[in-house]
């Protein structure tokens, strides 16, 4: 009974969140006694849904990229020819880390401009380091015995990376995608003050005019969305690891 | 036949290998044994190039082994290890298929060689391909890792360590299926151990390395009889000697016409388990059968005795 009550609970939260964004009139009831009474209890200034969508979009569009680099990159300084870049690599991508978001978009605004370009580019260098290291812990850690194996059975150097050290890291990359994601989507709200249409619009709309409905509602949509993918990808993680038996 | 021709391998100033030459015969168990660090792991591994040689030539069936790319040599020459290294991701039948897969060898003909290889391992292909490797005993994975290393039917088999990890009754059993498997592929078998007795049981032909030199290569019974170095005497074991002798040996090749009291025995168990027979059971002869059970005479244990005795011409 215990096993499933957190998946009805994730159910629920993904049926209020569906409802709230297709009919957020709805739930004004809700939201009206945490306002003065002209002020509007529902974000007024353009649809809820494709905020969100367009909110997802850049964190998936950010992520894939990073996934796709960092992915590339850690592969290739666990090869023997790249592994005089290991160091070099490592402390790019912690440097990167370091730098606030906000820095981030403030420096690509000259270098790009307004709206959705420095924020993928922020959301972008924010997700590289979790997917990089966790590849990178992942591919230098594979049981030995079995890399053994694979090259006592023949296999190329390219046939060992795409039949064995790959799928056996994949549990491990998922994970740092995770953690890359779910920093993507608050990082994202960020991208609202240089002018990217994302949830954020919703909650810097309430701080301007001191609507504290807005505010939340646009907190909470990005605080379900982040729980959400968060549990989503935890279970992929999970039947991966139970696949390679290591659980 | 596998021609090692003055081998050496050095790490740095280090000379793990050194200078070491033999021929290992075709259809043949050879056993290398010696203590750790001597440098058996990395002459195994230099037969099949996971480790280059610094100096020194190595023939298959008269070719050098640099005479194709490492990785097709590989797919040639059967590779078992300690640990067994399956796949965790891949099935059991998907392991079984590695090289074959590799070599781009049709899937029936696949399918059928993994069926062929778990039943000769007396794994059920229904119940075990499908399984994934942690879904087995230790001993069920040795097994799979050895039938892996079978799969593309190579001349050669490279075995290190195989049965480190297993409990002595499972690796009996482990050893009897290598020897009949040996006699079935007519494979040629190089295995790295450290257990004397397993190496006595396997061997045809034992070659003792110490600090990276070859001490003594030949059959068992050389080097009981006649060791070259106190090392090696020392490896066999002083007080094991008389016992190794009937280790290697067949009762069939004890027996004498006579009749004996009592249950028989085979004449291909060892004279060993012969003497086992005779001092538990208080007889001082038993009878000996051939494998369908026909009478081949009896051993005694006077003969046993004498032949468990010194040889003349032994040092000591
Ligand atoms: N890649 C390497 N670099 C440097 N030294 C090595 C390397 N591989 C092996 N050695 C050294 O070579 C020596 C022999 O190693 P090897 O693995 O062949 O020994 P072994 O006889 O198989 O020992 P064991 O019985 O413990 O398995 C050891 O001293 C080891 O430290
Ligand atoms: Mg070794």
């Amino acid at each position: 009974m215990k096993a499933w009550l957190p998946t009805i609970l994730r159910g629920l939260l993904f049926v209020v969140l569906v409802a709230f964004l297709l009919s957020p009139t709805t739930f004004e009831p809700v939201l009206k006694p945490l306002v003065d009474t002209n002020a509007p209890a529902i974000y007024n200034q353009g649809s809820l849904l494709d905020l969100t969508l367009q909110h997802l979009s850049t964190v998936f569009i950010a992520t894939l990229v990073a996934i796709v680099v960092a992915i590339l990159l850690a592969i290739l300084v666990t090869r023997p020819f790249g592994a005089e870049f290991l160091p070099l690599s490592r402390s790019l991508v912690n440097i990167g880390q370091t730098f606030p978001p906000v820095a981030v978009l403030a420096l690509a605004v000259p270098a790009v401009g307004f709206g959705e370009k420095p924020t993928l580019i922020a959301l972008f260098l924010y997700g590289l380091l979790p997917i990089f290291e966790n590849t990178l812990t992942a591919l230098t850690n594979l049981p030995r015995s079995v890399m053994e194996a694979a090259r006592g059975s023949g296999m190329t150097n390219f046939q060992r990376l795409m039949k064995v050290e790959l799928p056996l890291s994949l549990p491990i990359i998922v994970a740092g995608i995770r953690l890359s994601v779910t920093i993507g989507l608050a990082t994202a709200t960020i991208g609202s003050t240089v002018a990217a249409r994302t949830l954020g619009e919703v909650i810097i709309a309430g701080l301007q005019s001191n609507n504290l409905a807005f505010i939340l509602q646009g907190g909470l949509i990005v605080g379900a969305l982040a729980v959400l993918i968060y549990d989503g990808l935890s279970a992929v993680e999970k039947m991966l690891t139970r696949r390679l038996g290591i659980a | 036949m596998i021609e090692i021709d003055a081998i050496t391998k050095r790490y740095d100033d280090n000379t793990v290998v050194d200078n070491v030459s033999m021929v290992i015969e075709p259809r043949t168990v050879t056993v290398i044994v010696g203590t750790s660090g001597s440098g058996k792991t990395t002459l195994l591994r230099m037969i099949n190039r996971l480790v280059e040689p610094t100096s020194g030539v190595i023939k298959l069936d008269g070719e050098d082994n640099r005479a194709i790319p490492g990785h097709e040599l590989r797919r040639r020459i059967g590779y078992a290890i300690q640990g067994h290294g399956l796949f965790p991701h891949r099935t059991v039948a998907q392991n079984i298929a590695t090289v074959p897969t590799l070599l781009g060898w049709e899937k029936s003909r696949i399918d059928a060689k993994v069926d062929e290889l778990l039943t000769l391992f007396q794994l059920d292909p229904k119940t075990f391909g499908p399984r994934y490797p942690h879904e087995l005993s230790g001993g069920q994975q040795q097994r799979v890792g050895v039938a892996r290393a079978l799969a593309a039917e190579p001349n050669v088999l490279l075995m290190d360590e195989p049965y480190g990890a297993l409990d002595p009754i499972i690796r009996a059993k482990a050893q009897e299926d290598l020897l009949a498997i040996q006699k079935h592929f007519g494979t040629t078998i190089v295995l790295v151990t450290h257990d004397m007795n397993e190496a006595f049981h396997l061997a045809d032909k034992i070659a003792v390395m110490d600090k990276g030199r070859v001490l003594q290569y030949g059959p068992p019974e050389e080097l009981v009889r006649a060791p070259e170095t106190p090392f090696v005497e020392t490896l066999i074991g002083d007080t094991e000697r008389p016992f190794r002798l009937l280790a290697i040996a067949k009762a069939g090749a004890a027996a004498e016409p006579g009749e004996a009291e009592g249950e028989p025995i085979r004449e291909d168990k060892t004279q060993q388990e012969a003497l086992a027979d005779l001092l538990w059971t208080g007889r001082s002869a038993l009878p000996v059968v051939s494998a369908s059970g026909a009478p081949m005479g009896r051993v005694t244990l006077d003969a046993l005795l004498k032949r468990a005795t010194r040889p003349s011409g032994s040092a000591r």
